[in-house]
């Protein structure tokens, strides 16, 4: 006798059971420590810091662990924790000029003031798995530099705006910055709300984005500025107080990218800009994002939207991975009212196709048309 | 779980769980349940327009039923007794687990008796019991645009609906009819609600479609991913689209449901073995319980086996 979907309570709590019991493994392996994974898989915490908006390293490593490193999975736990958590006020604007520096180039001078400081890369590392970490990892302490770096490190973009190069970055504007986490977007975007959504936005797609940009898909010539990576402190303003004060420091990464010039006849040609920021250290995210925001502004700069990446609503309404991966995966829940319905449709669709050819007919299982 | 349960008791299960602490009565705050309700204000008093909400993250995923639940969040009150349905049944693990969720942040009673709740939130179904001008239905809404089928973007669809420049739906309705000898859409079957807004019911079989029409429930959609609520005040008139040579019509079985006898319910088909052999019960389990109740006279104790 039929035995519908039942007892659904017991098979969720066996299967939350079942995944604390993977998630832990071997218990013959010692368990990872959250300072474990802040400390050594750091830049998976800032991408699902970055992701997650929320800048908290031991919640992020917490979010790795229990998401047993699906770093979607642990964006999410970030994202529906931040939701509870209340507002206090919003901070003094960042000024990337003047943070501590460690790591900074710029691909278009081959030398500047501050000079080029490759800091921590991957860049020029042989893509050769290292069997000693598999040893035991041990590695000598780097080498000190001899010279601190140089505390005037100028931003390459203002150098070039010193000579009216390059356009101002932006007007003053004292506005309210718009809040996709609190409002509804609306298209067109402001500026404020792009970025937000981009600085947010799943690093992967953005990735390709980029990336389809560069191959033709509304190319704009992005040359890196500069990226910047380091620490800055962060001020606020309580209202009891009225002055400001320093409540934390935060690592961020910076790029500003340099595209294509415009001008004509009366104005003179100027570079124009893309812009990319990230908490923690994601330069394959903010340079994707500088690439993006120059891409967007397609409509403002008088340029033919056609490809993908230049479109506004298109990039902006599908860059979320915790809203993509949520509907993506939501085809997992039951359908079957709705599969009943279409089975009802197709089946009296394919009745009458063969009433049109008795010879071909053959036999519907007990469906009355919809008609 | 018996039929007559109302759970706030079941002996330690997952149905029954302690209230978390440290958060709020249904987990939003205050400000963003405030923020919701205007919305839904706003919504009740424009029939079937889609409202802009600031959608926030919940702990279940985009999809699964989040604007359901942040509008269940912003309406339900302590005395409020709530059920939940995904394709008609209480038993289906999404609807086990967002009423679950509502037991943890909420500790307000549940139950499976469509005319006990006050407020009842489903997915994919309209329960075959009327329901009365005492309660509130919430639809879970993956895609609340109509029109998105036709014109993908947002800032075209909006236009359109504010001019209600509706002609591309009646022209996609003629084209289906062109093609096919009939209008093929089956759920989520547009509507105009009130002779103005063009509205989805949600992916609801059609077949759930006239019941919309002057229901004296009140009707609340919500997308939590789209960001946008919508809702159908009581005895509001609901028109589904179509053609007066074509006119609208419902899914029809020739079967009864295999449990309970029922010949007006919407029917699952059921493959029972490798023959393809299928038998009919119905979609809407409460429902189904009830109608058994009523021919063996007794209250059914256990669920599921149907015998």
């Amino acid at each position: 006798m039929y035995v519908a979907v039942k007892g659904g309570e017991s098979a969720i709590r066996n299967s939350q059971q079942l995944l604390a019991e993977e998630r832990r493994g071997d218990r013959n392996v010692e368990e990872l420590t959250l300072d474990q994974i802040q400390n050594q898989m750091s830049l998976a915490v800032d991408r699902v810091m970055a992701e997650g908006s929320l800048y908290d390293k031991e919640l992020a490593a917490l979010a790795i662990k229990q998401s047993r490193g699906d770093l979607v999975e642990a964006i999410f736990l970030l994202r529906a924790y931040r939701t509870t958590l209340p507002r206090f006020g919003t901070t003094i604007p960042i000024e990337t000029a003047n943070m501590s520096i460690r790591r900074r180039i710029s691909a278009t001078f081959k030398d500047l003031p501050g000079g080029q400081v490759l800091g921590p890369s991957f860049d020029y590392t042989h893509r050769l798995l290292d069997f000693s970490l598999a040893a035991n990892g041990d590695v000598p302490d780097a080498v000190e530099a001899e010279d601190a770096v140089d505390q005037n490190m100028p931003r390459v973009t203002d150098l070039l705006n010193n000579e009216g190069l390059i356009e101002e970055e932006t007007t003053e504007d004292d506005s309210e910055p718009f809040d996709i986490t609190r409002q509804s977007p609306k298209f067109p975007a402001e500026r404020t709300a792009r970025l937000q959504n981009l600085a947010r936005g799943d690093e992967g797609f953005l990735l390709a984005l980029a990336y389809s940009t560069q191959r033709g898909w509304g190319r704009n010539h992005p040359f890196a500025g500069e990226i910047r990576m380091g620490e800055l402190s962060i001020e606020f303003i309580p209202d009891e107080l009225g002055f400001p004060i320093e409540i934390g420091e935060i690592t961020i990464t910076e790029c500003q990218m340099i595209n294509q010039f415009k001008g004509s006849s009366e104005i003179p040609a100027q570079f124009t800009r893309g812009y990319g920021l990230s908490f923690g250290h994601n330069e394959r995210k903010t340079m994707a994002m500088g690439i993006i925001d120059r891409a967007l502004r397609a409509r403002e700069l008088d340029e033919q939207v056609q490809a993908p990446a230049q479109d506004e609503e298109f990039v902006l309404s599908h860059s979320c991975n915790v809203e993509a991966s949520g509907f993506v995966q939501h085809l997992k829940l039951p359908h079957y009212v709705d599969f009943q319905s279409e089975l009802v449709t197709v089946r009296a669709l394919r009745e009458a196709v063969n009433t049109d050819k008795p010879d071909e007919a053959e036999p519907i299982p007990g469906i009355v048309a919809a008609e | 779980m018996t039929a007559s349960s109302q759970n706030k008791n079941t002996n330690g299960s997952l149905e029954n769980p302690e209230i978390l602490e440290g958060y709020n009565f249904a987990y939003l705050d205050d400000q963003t349940k405030r923020m919701i309700r205007r919305a839904i204000l706003k919504a009740v008093a424009i029939p079937g327009y889609q409202v802009p909400f600031g959608s926030r993250e919940m702990p279940l995923p985009f999809g699964w039923g989040t604007g359901g639940i942040q509008v269940t969040a912003s309406i339900i009150g302590q005395d409020d007794i709530l059920k939940v349905i995904d394709q008609g049944s209480d038993d289906t693990t999404n609807a086990v687990n967002i009423r679950n969720f509502f037991g943890k942040t909420a500790g307000v009673d549940t139950t499976e008796k469509t005319n006990k709740a006050t407020v009842i939130q489903t997915r994919h179904r309209i329960p075959e019991t009327p329901l009365s001008k005492d309660q509130i239905l919430v639809y879970q809404v993956p895609i609340p645009e109509p029109l998105r089928w036709l014109e993908h973007r947002e800032t075209e669809t909006r236009k359109m609906h504010a001019l209600a420049e509706y002609g591309v739906m009646h022209v996609g309705l003629y084209e289906n009819i062109a093609h096919y000898g009939r209008v093929t859409t089956s759920y989520d079957y547009p509507v105009q609600v009130d002779d103005r807004y063009i509205m989805s019911p949600s992916p609801i079989p059609k077949f759930d479609n006239p019941k919309m029409d002057k229901m004296p429930a009140l009707q609340l959609f919500g997308a939590g991913r789209e960001k946008r609520i919508y809702a159908v005040p009581p005895f509001t008139k609901v028109k589904s689209l179509d053609f007066d040579d074509h006119p609208f019509t419902i899914e029809s079985w020739e079967e009864s449901c295999a449990l309970c006898g029922s010949s007006n319910s919407f029917l699952d088909e059921v493959i029972t073995d490798d023959e393809g052999t299928r038998m009919f019960v119905c979609s809407d389990s409460n429902y189904c319980k009830e109608q058994i109740e009523k021919l063996t006279n007794a209250p059914l104790v256990q669920n599921g086996d149907g015998s």
